[in-house]
């Protein structure tokens, strides 16, 4: 997609101030998906691939999966009054008609610098596919080996 | 996993189809080296390979680089544990570098124990990056010879990348996939979270089989020596993620106090045999707490001495 530069190494510019239309976006976004999902708007939104359930509530803000210390009930070792959101992934993602198979997919590492900004924006505008050049070459060099 | 190199002692040891042993260095406190040389000596000879953990349970401890480095100057192979929950991505790879230019050949990845667990429940935990991300890293500095960044490095690193897994925490049937993802990510070698029960390990290690993971990852079973029934109940409502069945606890406490010591020996010979015979699985990773010297009792117990001359 792109090559490994000099530039490319330079973070994409960051997200430009909340103002108007896109703090409107913003606003929009958080509206509906605070209330259903308890949204933290990290702005790269994987929701689909993990049964609906937002990965950034994990007090470890893990991408990829559970921690090992799920308690025997499913609660959270950090809130344990709280589901595990990886036990309820795991169960929403079974309910799903599609994207199931996404649990098993490696997700890449935060892109920290767009919290806060709008997930929606970041997909049509491209920002969240910034890969650091690193994690991208390794994976092009597993498809040619 | 034919034709590779080894990249320690003890990746040539499971190459060879050794069933290796490794144990858990005790956590000390101490600015004085002699506390972990004194505990090498009692290791010598009885395990492979020996991990450093990373601010175990949350508390901090000697760091997992410098007790691996002072476990080499006594020529026992470290396997070095790292958190993501005590540095983001940058200090992550300066870590790694500096471990392997120290001598450190085997290092392990995970999550970590939240700060909350610990005894400073008030710290900033990071968790920059999860586990998977910390997999990847590591086989990006050494098989690309570069940082996360693309950034080249002058001397990569070659170590061997290693992983954790919990089969017995919910949610239990998407534990294999979750350990097909840090294959993925990365991992060479897999240590378990600590096994008593045995049905749900036989049923993760044979979906894992299914799945094709133990032809591409070594799988090690963890297996804790209990010293009393009250340490049984400790590490059920104690401490997250460990599964410990109602059986175990009733056959420790239907033991006389001053006996259960030899009975939680003899539980864990028992898995160490289970394990052994389990398809998948290529050696195990013992534990105690504060009994260090029970180790070289499970490892003869379980006709697993001498350890094998692994070559330099």
């Amino acid at each position: 997609m792109q090559n490994t530069t000099r530039l490319d190494r330079r973070p994409p510019a960051t997200a430009p101030p909340p103002k108007g239309l896109r703090k409107a976006l913003i606003l929009v976004e958080k509206g509906i998906k605070e209330p259903i999902w308890d949204c933290r708007m990290c702005g790269q939104c994987i929701l689909h691939s993990t049964g609906m359930s937002c990965p950034m509530r994990c007090p470890k803000n893990l991408r990829n999966g559970p921690c090992g210390g799920v308690l025997q009930n499913g609660h959270c070792e950090v809130l344990n009054d709280r589901q595990c959101v990886w036990v309820q992934a795991w169960e929403g993602s079974r309910k799903m008609p599609i994207w199931r198979g996404h649990m098993a997919h490696l997700q890449r590492p935060v892109d920290w610098r767009l919290q806060e900004t709008s997930s929606w924006e970041n997909l049509l505008t491209g920002r969240d596919r910034y890969l650091p050049a690193g994690w991208r070459s390794y994976e092009t060099g597993r498809h040619t080996r | 996993m034919s034709d590779v190199e080894p990249r320690s002692r003890l990746h040539r040891l499971l190459l060879s189809g050794e069933f290796v042993v490794t144990a858990e260095l005790q956590t000390t406190d101490s600015a004085d080296p002699g506390s972990v040389h004194h505990l090498a000596e009692g290791l010598r000879g009885i395990v492979d390979a020996v991990n450093c953990t990373d601010n175990s349970a949350a508390h901090p401890h000697i760091s997992n680089v410098a007790a691996g480095k002072l476990l080499l100057e006594r020529g026992i192979e470290p396997i070095v544990q790292f958190t993501c929950r005590d540095r983001n991505r940058l200090a992550l790879q300066a870590d790694l570098l500096g471990a392997a230019a120290l001598g450190v050949r085997n290092v392990v990845m995970m999550s970590g124990d939240d700060v909350t667990a610990g005894d400073h429940p008030e710290a900033k935990p990071i968790y920059d990056i999860d586990s998977c991300h910390a997999l990847r890293i590591a086989r990006i500095m050494r098989d690309e010879g570069t940082y996360l960044s693309g950034r080249k490095l002058t001397g990569p690193p070659s170590f061997l990348v290693g992983a954790v897994e919990n089969p017995f925490a919910p949610p239990v049937d998407f534990r294999p996939v979750r350990l097909g993802k840090k294959v993925e990510a990365g991992a060479e070698f897999v240590q378990s979270q600590i096994v008593f029960n045995l049905e749900r390990m036989r049923v993760f290690m044979a979906r894992a089989g299914e799945l094709g993971l133990p032809q591409k990852a070594f799988i090690l079973g963890g297996v804790f020596v209990l010293r009393s029934a009250r340490a049984a109940r400790y590490l059920r409502d104690q401490v997250p993620g460990i599964d410990v069945p109602e059986e175990t606890i009733r056959r420790m406490e239907g033991i006389p106090a001053e006996r259960q010591a030899e009975e939680g020996i003899a539980i864990a010979l028992e898995i160490v045999q289970q394990l052994r015979e389990m398809p998948g699985i290529a050696g195990v990773h013992v534990m105690s707490i504060n009994w260090e010297e029970v180790i070289p009792r499970v490892v003869e117990g379980s006709g697993l001495l001498p350890r094998p001359a692994a070559g330099p």
